[in-house]
Order: C-alpha cells, then sequence, then structure tokens
C-alpha cells in the first residue's frame, strides 16, 4: 500500500516539475542566448527527451540509489562543477532529522504528560491554562515564535546562540546546544496539536461504560487514565503524533531560514528558484516517503495496541 | 439467610434517599426519597420501567453517582457508615472491595485492552485481599464455579474472544473475586438470548447462594426477578410502589401500577384460520460475503395473518428480513409476492412493489432522521410512492397520525421530542403512509417498556384487522408471539426447524430446539428456574 501510494506520489511530483513555469536552460543562459545554444544545453541535460521517457529513466535510477546529478553548477562557459544530487542532500537531511529528533524529544513526551494530566483534571484552572497556553504558541507563526525566543533566551538572556549553524565537522554536545533554539521553536509550534489530541482522545473514552465498571471497582483516576482509557486511546494518538513528526522533516524551512540551519527544506526551496529540477524531485521524494513511513508506522501502531486486531477470535 | 428480623443483620440501609440529574440545563428529581434495607444474604430484586430510577437506587447504594447525578438528600448506610458522607477516597476502598458491580452490557462494560483474569483479579488484588497468584487461582475456581468452558485458560483472553454469555459470567466472577458483601446487579442478562439467559441466571444464582452474598437485583423483566430475587421492590418515576416478599408479589400485588405489569404477559389473540399465501419463500439460500447464513428457508405467509419469525441472535430471522426487502439478494431460491415473481434484487423492482412492502425497525431511534419533522418522516413516503403534494399530504398525515392514536400537534416535531413508543408509532405511520399489503416488523417492541410493548402490540392488532394488513413478525420474545402470532416460524443457525399455526408449534411434541427455546422463556414461577435446572441436570446425566 506504501509503495503504490509513493509510486503514485513520485509520479505527481515529476509531472508537477513539467508543469514549473520556466526552463533551466533559459534561466542559466540568460536573455541573450540564441535559440541554438539553448537547445544544445537541453540536449545535454536530457530535458528535449519525452516528459515520460524522463519519467521512466529518473525513476529507474532512483530505484537503484541514484537520484542524478544537480543542474546548477554548470554554466554557459561549459565547466562542468556540477554535484551528485545524493551529495547535496544527504548531509542537508542528516542536519533536518537531527533537529527533528531533538524537538521530536522534547514534544512527544511533553505532549504526552500535558494531555494526560489535562485530561486527569480536566476543566480545572490548569487544564485551562495549559490549553490556552499550548493554542497560543500555535496560533503565533513559527518565525514570530522564533524571533521572541531569540529576543528572550539570546539578545536578553544569552543562553543559548542565536545562529544554528552546523557543519558535519561539529561536535554532538555542540550541535545539541546550537539547535537548542529552532528545536524549542519547533517544540511550541507542534506540540497543542498533540497534547489535544491525547487528552480528546482520553476523554472521548470516559464516558465509556469500561470505565465506569473500573470506577466502581475502586480504580483511582489516575489509574482509569493510566490503565483504562490510555491503552484504548493510542491509535489516534498515535496518526497524530506520525503527522507532526513529518511536520518537522518537511515543514520547517521557516524556522531553517531564522536561525540559518542548513536543513533539507533550504536546501529544496533553493534549488526551486534555481530549477534544479533533481534535486527538487529527490526532496519531494524524501519528504513523500517521510509521510508515508510515519504513517505506516502510526498504523503499526494502533493494530499492535488493540488486541482485537492482534488476537483475532 | 431470608427474612432474618435482627436489626444487626442489616447490611444496607438507605434512608430517603433523593438523587437528582442535571439535563437541558436544570436539576431533575430521579429518585424522591425512597428507602432501601438489605440483609446479608438477601437478594432484592428492584423493577420497574426505564426511567423509574432503578439503576440510578442501584448504583446510589453503592455510594456511587453517575457524572451529571448528585445525592441531595438520605444516608447510605453501609455496614453502619453512611457512604453519603464519605469522599471518592473513602469511597473507593469500599468498591471493587467490599461491594461490586455487575454491569448491563458486559461487552461494553470489559475493557476491551486487557486480558480477562487482569480484569477479574485487579480490585481483589488492589485491596490486597489476596495475593496475584492466589487471586489468579481463585478466578479460575470461580469460572469453573459458573460453568465457564475451559476455566484455567479462558482467563488469558481477551474480551472479544468470549461470547456474550460468557463474558456476563466472567464480569459475576469478577464481582465475585474480592467476596464482597453486597453485588449490585444492574439488567445483567438484559441483552442476552433466552437459551443463554438461563445458564447466566443460574450460575449467578448458585454463587451468590454459595457465598452468602447480598445482592440488588435490577430488571425490568418479571419473570426474571422473580427468579433471583427474595423480596422485590417496585418503582415507578422515582418512587416506590410497593415491596413485598417474591411469592406474596407474585400472587397478590397490591398496586394497581403492579397489576398492570403483571397484566401485559396476559395479552393473546385468537388465531385465524390460514389464508391464500401472498408471500412465498421457496428454499432460500443467502450468504454475507463467503459465510452462508440461510439455508434451504421455506416459508409460507398466509394473506391478512401474522407470521411470527422466532429465534435466537445469529439465527438468522434478521437476514430472511433483508432478502424479503430486496436488500440482501438471495444466492438460490425464489421469492414470490402474491403468485409472482419477485426480483431478488431491491434495484430491480417496480415502484409498486416496494410500495406494497414495508418495513419496521427495532431501533426507532436511528431508523428516523433526527433533523427532519414528523411531518416530513411521514410525508416522505406519501410524495415519493403516491405522489402526494401541499394540503393534501398533510391531511394525509395527520390522518395516518389519528390512526397512530397520535394528532396533528405531532406534525412539527423532531423525533427527539417524542418517547420511546411514540417514535415506534411514528415508523409505524412512516410504514402505513405507503399503504403496504405486507409489513416486516423487526423486533419492534424489544427495546420498548412492558406497558409501552402492549399499547404498540395492540395497535399493530387494531390496523391490522382494519386494513387487512399481512405481518411478518421477527422477535426473540416467545411472549409477544402469543400475543400477536397466529403462525410460528422457528429458526436456529439460518434453518427452519419448526413451522405451523401457533398453538401447534407450541404443543408438544417439539423438536429439541423449539423444546430448548421455550422451555428456557422465563415464567413468573418463583421456582421454575430451580425446576428447570433439576430437569435439564437429569436429562444431560
Amino acid at each position: 500500500m506504501g509503495l503504490v501510494t509513493l509510486s503514485v506520489v513520485s509520479i505527481i511530483i515529476f509531472s508537477s516539475m513539467e508543469l514549473l513555469p520556466g526552463d533551466f536552460g533559459q534561466a542559466v543562459l540568460g536573455q541573450a542566448a540564441t535559440e541554438e545554444t539553448v537547445a544544445a544545453f537541453r540536449r545535454e541535460l536530457g530535458l528535449d527527451q519525452s516528459a515520460v521517457m524522463r519519467y521512466g529513466q529518473w525513476i529507474s535510477a532512483a530505484l537503484q540509489g541514484d537520484l542524478g546529478t544537480s543542474f546548477s553548477g554548470r554554466n554557459a562557459s561549459g565547466v562542468d562543477r556540477s554535484r551528485e544530487v545524493i551529495d547535496l542532500v544527504v548531509p542537508r537531511l542528516r542536519n533536518t532529522l537531527f533537529l527533528a529528533s531533538v524537538a521530536a524529544l522534547i514534544a512527544v513526551p511533553l505532549a504526552l504528560i500535558l494531555g494526560i494530566t489535562t485530561a486527569l483534571f480536566r476543566n480545572s484552572i490548569y487544564d485551562r491554562s495549559v490549553n490556552i497556553g499550548t493554542l497560543t504558541t500555535i496560533s503565533f507563526p513559527e518565525f514570530f515564535v522564533a524571533y521572541i525566543l531569540i529576543l528572550f533566551l539570546s539578545s536578553l538572556y544569552p543562553v543559548f546562540p542565536s545562529l544554528a549553524n552546523v557543519d558535519s565537522d561539529t561536535q554532538f554536545s555542540e550541535r545539541f546546544y546550537r539547535t537548542a533554539l529552532p528545536a524549542l521553536t519547533l517544540t511550541l509550534v507542534i506540540v497543542a496539536h498533540m497534547m489535544r489530541m491525547t487528552r480528546a482522545a482520553i476523554i472521548n473514552l470516559l464516558a465509556s461504560p469500561y470505565i465506569q465498571m473500573a470506577r466502581l471497582s475502586g480504580a483511582t483516576p489516575t489509574e482509569v487514565i493510566i490503565k483504562h482509557a490510555l491503552p484504548n486511546a493510542w491509535a489516534p494518538i498515535a496518526t497524530v503524533i506520525a503527522f507532526n513528526l513529518a511536520y518537522l522533516v518537511v515543514g520547517v524551512v521557516v524556522v531553517e531560514v531564522v536561525f540559518v540551519y542548513p536543513g533539507i527544506g533550504q536546501l529544496m526551496v533553493d534549488a526551486v528558484s534555481s530549477r534544479d529540477i533533481p534535486v527538487v524531485q529527490a526532496c519531494a521524494l524524501i519528504f513523500a516517503m517521510t509521510y508515508i513511513l510515519l504513517n505506516l508506522l502510526a498504523d503499526i501502531i494502533g493494530i499492535v495496541t488493540n488486541p482485537r486486531l492482534l488476537h483475532p477470535k | 439467610m431470608k427474612f432474618n428480623s435482627q436489626n444487626d443483620d442489616v447490611l444496607l440501609d438507605v434512608k430517603d434517599i433523593k438523587i437528582q440529574g442535571f439535563s437541558d440545563e436544570k436539576w431533575h428529581d430521579i429518585v424522591k426519597g425512597v428507602n432501601l434495607t438489605l440483609r446479608r444474604g438477601e437478594v432484592m430484586g428492584l423493577i420497574g420501567e426505564s426511567g423509574a430510577g432503578k439503576s440510578t437506587l442501584g448504583l446510589a447504594a453503592m455510594g456511587y453517582t453517575q457524572p451529571g447525578c448528585r445525592i441531595i438528600g438520605g444516608e447510605v448506610n453501609f455496614d453502619g457508615t453512611d457512604l453519603a458522607q464519605l469522599s471518592d477516597v473513602e469511597k473507593r476502598s469500599y468498591w471493587g472491595n467490599r461491594m461490586t458491580y455487575v454491569a448491563q452490557s458486559a461487552a461494553a462494560s470489559f475493557n476491551p485492552a486487557h486480558r480477562l483474569i487482569e480484569q477479574t483479579t485487579a480490585s481483589t488484588i488492589r485491596a490486597g485481599i489476596k495475593t496475584k497468584s492466589e487471586a489468579y487461582s481463585d478466578a479460575q475456581s470461580l469460572y469453573d464455579a459458573l460453568n465457564l468452558p475451559d476455566p484455567n485458560n479462558i482467563g488469558i483472553r481477551y474480551p472479544h474472544q468470549v461470547s456474550g454469555g460468557q463474558l456476563q459470567r466472567v464480569m459475576t466472577a469478577m464481582a465475585m473475586s474480592p467476596r464482597p458483601d453486597l453485588i449490585v446487579f444492574d439488567e445483567p442478562t438484559t441483552a442476552l438470548d433466552v437459551t443463554t439467559q438461563v445458564e447466566v441466571l443460574s450460575s449467578m444464582r448458585a454463587i451468590v447462594e454459595e457465598f452468602n452474598t447480598a445482592a440488588i437485583y435490577i430488571t425490568h423483566d418479571l419473570a426474571v426477578v422473580a427468579q433471583m430475587a427474595d423480596v422485590i421492590k417496585v418503582l415507578r418515576f422515582g418512587e416506590e410502589v410497593e415491596e413485598a416478599a417474591t411469592r406474596q408479589m407474585l400472587s397478590h400485588p397490591k398496586e394497581a401500577y403492579t397489576k398492570s405489569l403483571w397484566s401485559v404477559r396476559t395479552l393473546e389473540k385468537p388465531v385465524r384460520a390460514p389464508a391464500n399465501s401472498v408471500l412465498s419463500l421457496t428454499g432460500i439460500d443467502a450468504a454475507y460475503g463467503r459465510t452462508k447464513v440461510l439455508h434451504q428457508v421455506n416459508i409460507e405467509v398466509p394473506k391478512g395473518s401474522t407470521v411470527a419469525v422466532v429465534g435466537e441472535s445469529g439465527s438468522g430471522k434478521s437476514t430472511t428480513a433483508r432478502v424479503i426487502t430486496g436488500l440482501l439478494p438471495q444466492s438460490a431460491g425464489s421469492l414470490k409476492f402474491e403468485g409472482k415473481n419477485l426480483p431478488p434484487r431491491l434495484a430491480d423492482r417496480s415502484k409498486d412493489q416496494k410500495r406494497r412492502i414495508q418495513m419496521i425497525y427495532q431501533m426507532a431511534d436511528t431508523a428516523m432522521n433526527p433533523r427532519q419533522t414528523v411531518k416530513e418522516i411521514i410525508g416522505r413516503p406519501l410524495e415519493f410512492y403516491l405522489n402526494m403534494r401541499g394540503q393534501r399530504k398533510t391531511d394525509r398525515v395527520i390522518e395516518l397520525l389519528e390512526m397512530i392514536e397520535l394528532d396533528e400537534k405531532f406534525l412539527e416535531r423532531l423525533p427527539e421530542e417524542l418517547s420511546g413508543g411514540q417514535k415506534q408509532r411514528i415508523c409505524i405511520a412512516r410504514a402505513l403512509a405507503a399503504e403496504p399489503d405486507f409489513i416486516i416488523c423487526d423486533e419492534v417492541t424489544s427495546a420498548l417498556d412492558q406497558i409501552v410493548q402492549e399499547g404498540i402490540l395492540k395497535l399493530l392488532l387494531r390496523l391490522q384487522e382494519n386494513l387487512g394488513l399481512t405481518y411478518l413478525f421477527i422477535t426473540h420474545d416467545i411472549s409477544t408471539v402469543q400475543a400477536i402470532a397466529d403462525q410460528v416460524v422457528v429458526m436456529n443457525e439460518g434453518k427452519v426447524v419448526e413451522q405451523g399455526l401457533k398453538d401447534d408449534v407450541f404443543q408438544a411434541p417439539h423438536p429439541a430446539y423449539t423444546e430448548l427455546l421455550l422451555s428456557s422463556v422465563p415464567e413468573m414461577d418463583p421456582d421454575w428456574l430451580s425446576k428447570l435446572t433439576q430437569k435439564r441436570s437429569i436429562f444431560r446425566s
């Protein structure tokens, strides 16, 4: 199922590249280039072939792990300084995954704890303030949250650096330190969604007869939530967590820009503006895979935590 | 054990308890000052219609109120302590320890995420009554005492892996595990088939007797309560109607209301002589996917009569209805309506064929669009089948409302503004609106209280008399069959076991299944269950 989705997505990615206005040859060679030069350049890149042909070539190469060669680095003078797409993408992807993991490590447990405790003390002052707090942070644009954090945690009280410029030589602890602010920004942005879903999924179950049964057999409120409601709530919670984790990988370009973090989002935006089609396609494919994999994982969690599916009659 | 007059034997003494529930932005009285005294080892039956406050009272006896309810007065003295005065934390030390609860729907009341034995023993282990291994082996012996199959291993299953009757028994084991002083049974067999109900009832009764546990048994079924209770208390509108020892209550009810509860079961109609068949099913097979559910079903429905199809859940009676209406095309066999072949698929039937066969459903609630008014609900078939519009349509809707003993005040009401019985009446009017010859009634009274049931059944009989309707009446309730059927079809596992005139079917000799089904229907005799279990155990050995 995941594979079918992925191949459909790959077709969509490829055709949307075709629909992109402008032409790489024209863009590189400039307005002054003659038609012959542009045509020759296009032939060299294989852009003269039919779309179906190019899709076939691209996808079969991609299946073998070859994402092609970047367009950029070539220019009119004929000197080819272009790099393999994979060399461009992998270090950026590693950075993005690192940032996503740090943010997820903070956000997911935080969201679960907040969700469970607000369900436990629902309608209390605590519940209301947590709800208002998380809703506030999700309501502001990401860059705004980012700048506020920079203002307080970097300018006024210099705890963390405002720039998160890391490269492959950066030490792990240093890397962690530098990504603190972007990770914190992302946490603030995604916690509300996960926390509210956890709370809603649990509260939704509290009206079930088996919850009343648990209460009538003397279970404490904490026990009711942790032992009786939560085990039945994992499926919807996992879906929302997967959705937010996917967002951490594919949707963080604004945060990357603000903190000058060399992630894959920036790479893709740059590639789009320079019509570097192989890079754009590679990034889009990676994003699609991330979504599909994480959703698959959520489905698996949903199945594993449901005895009805795990232990058939 | 019964009627010990010594006062120190009183386990539970509820005094003038008043409970309110919150709905429509207001507090309403649910229980209006009821007294209840229960001695150790005594079983009290609480009966009444829905809304009588019996479940609320049963829970209040444990000091528990459902969310949205509150106790506003009175005492709940359990073994000398007033539970109404305790904090939740203090009450929790009683729940699942000295008092336990058995809920109506075992399927919904077990946590789907945990194994049965974990749930059976959780409160016992939490209260420190037994260690885990003691509690587990005790649970296994309780499963055995309750006649559950494979008692040593059934506990490792999950709730969805055992049947409804078995779950209800596991829940009884769970209630018994901490050896409580009091068990509250809240309609524990209402959701079960009659043949299953007998087994569950007798194992419940045996175990309550064995451990001399006091119990409150809540039900709306008199015959069931007669088997279980030493004392019966009748409730109505949150107030006590009367209380008496079971035998006395059954033979000499004092209050008119109690007598009316008894009288429902006496409704009976004379059998009509068979006429020509209006509908005949010949050799019908039907399947859901690859699962075959009907095998060679032959049914003849004489014109102007009522044919009752009886059987337990899973016997194929509702599937038969789906085949007749064309919702589930048969895989073999033929369907004739007034001598002409009826196309298997609904889509292939003419509008007139569709019009002449109508259906009334069990859950009137879900069978109506909650956003349509009564006028729209009844008006729709008038428009669709008979092309009525405007004033003509409204007049006809009013006429139909009068036929079902309602009036034009109901025209603009929404389903939620109707009582259960009124909703079912509207569904009947909707079926009548199409001017059908043949109506399938699928368990139309099983969701209703007995008195309301009686009203609906009388209405259906009157309509049949006046309009010459033919009914196919699907039910699992034998007393309903007694009340309205001319002919009876007994189904089991997708096959017709027996069919014929009501009196012939109900008279011995029967096929074994009919015998089992008929003998499982609870009777008002308090000794019925004892006699039956005795008879069956002799039969087995």
